[in-house]
């Protein structure tokens, strides 16, 4: 029973309760960094790191900490985690820690990290937090790679940096669309992201701001 | 003075903080209902902002940068590494004290966007505006109207979604894209809009 609810905990973030689509949670930082697959998967790492040591660290102090002042224990935690990150980026990869510029520390107030540590982590044992952080990470990194892929491959016709689609040229037959790294294609996407994953779980539409009045009544 | 106002205007237009940098979207997109709301949202982010980005800078350079220390016998010290932790503390205590104030003296501004100034503590396009600051060096009077300027093209960008959704509001659209979908849509094509003043300022 615990497996089983241990699972569900994992699975439901990743596209039916998806923090991004569903919760608008930590788009804040995603649509920036998904112009190639390569920063959209750096980026998806570290929040998910990130996501994960903050709230088990939170969830480990979860008694101890005075419920006045948690939201800054929470943001001083996150913040030396993000630090850490910042760094560890900086030192391995630095080309990558350049591209993705302001971005990573800007993951210290990316909603979603407060926001599951708020809803879950202050409540629940350290082992279902780690694993609903895991899920919400992994959640919110297949939104970012969907996107940096589509993004990557129609913008510049490669993946990763390695050409997959020939350009023209190149002597091929792709005419790379600029418009895919410009941000607006990063909005377009994503709405028609939401668009589809709504139209799928029908459930999850929002309910109309103000009903139409019924014609054949007003009629009569 | 002519540097300042380009700088202004790029901060608003060219490198609008939602529509260009994606920042501050959150709040952006859930406060973007109804038009009252998106008016105090944007005085309070442009507040907030002015005043924020121009006190990093001087917390930046007094306590940060690298040789800050140098007068108390530590050139070698670069504490930069510090500076989120600093920007978020200054934020923070800004943000209080301004909520504070405003109550204290001017009772019927803190009503209508009071209720807006707790949220912009962990907002990531408040935060980004100090960052920015730091990464492009930009100098104490450069910096305010930096924030000024980013704090109004924010303004600018969630109260025009704000009229086009709440038009929309009479609309029938698919289920699916109702809300949330739809409003990603409007962001993009604001965003594309926005594109156009690429070429307003160069520098």
């Amino acid at each position: 029973m615990a497996r089983r609810t241990l699972r569900h905990i994992f699975f439901t973030p990743l596209i039916r309760e998806n923090p991004v689509t569903l919760q608008i949670l930590g788009i804040c930082s995603a649509l920036a960094v998904t112009t190639s697959l390569d920063t959209a998967l750096t980026m998806s790492v570290a929040l998910t790191t990130v996501l994960v040591l903050s709230a088990a660290i939170i969830s480990l102090i979860r008694r101890h900490i005075p419920v006045s002042i948690r939201l800054i224990v929470q943001i001083l935690i996150v913040a030396s985690l993000v630090i850490v990150i910042d760094q560890v980026l900086q030192a391995y990869f630095f080309d990558i820690s350049q591209r993705l510029s302001v971005f990573v520390s800007l993951i210290t107030t990316n909603c979603l990290v407060l926001g599951r540590a708020e809803s879950f982590a202050r409540h629940n044992p350290v082992l279902p937090s780690v694993v609903d952080a895991a899920g919400n990470g992994l959640g919110y990194s297949l939104i970012l790679v969907v996107i940096g892929t589509l993004r990557e491959l129609f913008g510049k016709g490669t993946l990763m940096g390695v050409p997959v689609l020939r350009t023209v040229e190149d002597g091929g037959w792709f005419t790379p669309l600029s418009l895919m790294l410009l941000a607006p294609s990063a909005f377009f996407l994503l709405g028609l992201l939401v668009w589809a994953i709504r139209a799928t779980l029908s459930e999850q539409a929002e309910p109309l701001a103000h009903t139409p009045p019924d014609r054949r009544e007003a009629a009569e | 003075m002519t540097d300042l106002g380009a700088l202004f205007l790029r901060a608003m237009f060219v490198e609008n903080m939602p529509l260009t940098f994606f920042l501050g979207l959150c709040t952006f997109l859930a406060l973007s209902r109804r038009v009252d709301a998106a008016l105090g949202l944007g005085v309070a982010m442009t507040l907030v902002l002015g005043l924020t980005v121009p006190l990093n800078r001087v917390v930046y350079d007094l306590l940060l940068a690298p040789g800050a220390w140098g007068w108390a016998g530590y050139p070698e010290l670069d504490l930069s590494y510090l500076s989120l932790l600093a920007f978020i503390g200054v934020i923070a205590a800004t943000v209080q004290l301004l909520e504070i104030l405003l109550q204290r003296f001017v009772p019927t501004i803190h009503a209508a966007f009071g209720a807006f100034l707790p949220l912009l503590t962990v907002q990531c396009a408040i935060l980004g505006g100090s960052l920015f600051m730091v990464e492009r060096r930009y100098d104490l009077a450069e910096s305010a109207v930096f924030g000024l300027g980013s704090g109004a093209g924010f303004a600018l960008a969630v109260i025009m979604l704000a009229a086009i959704r709440g038009r929309l509001a009479y609309a029938d659209l698919p289920a699916g894209l109702r809300g949330l979908g739809a409003a990603f849509l409007l962001t993009g094509m604001l965003s594309l809009g926005f594109s156009a003043f690429a070429q307003m300022v160069t520098s």
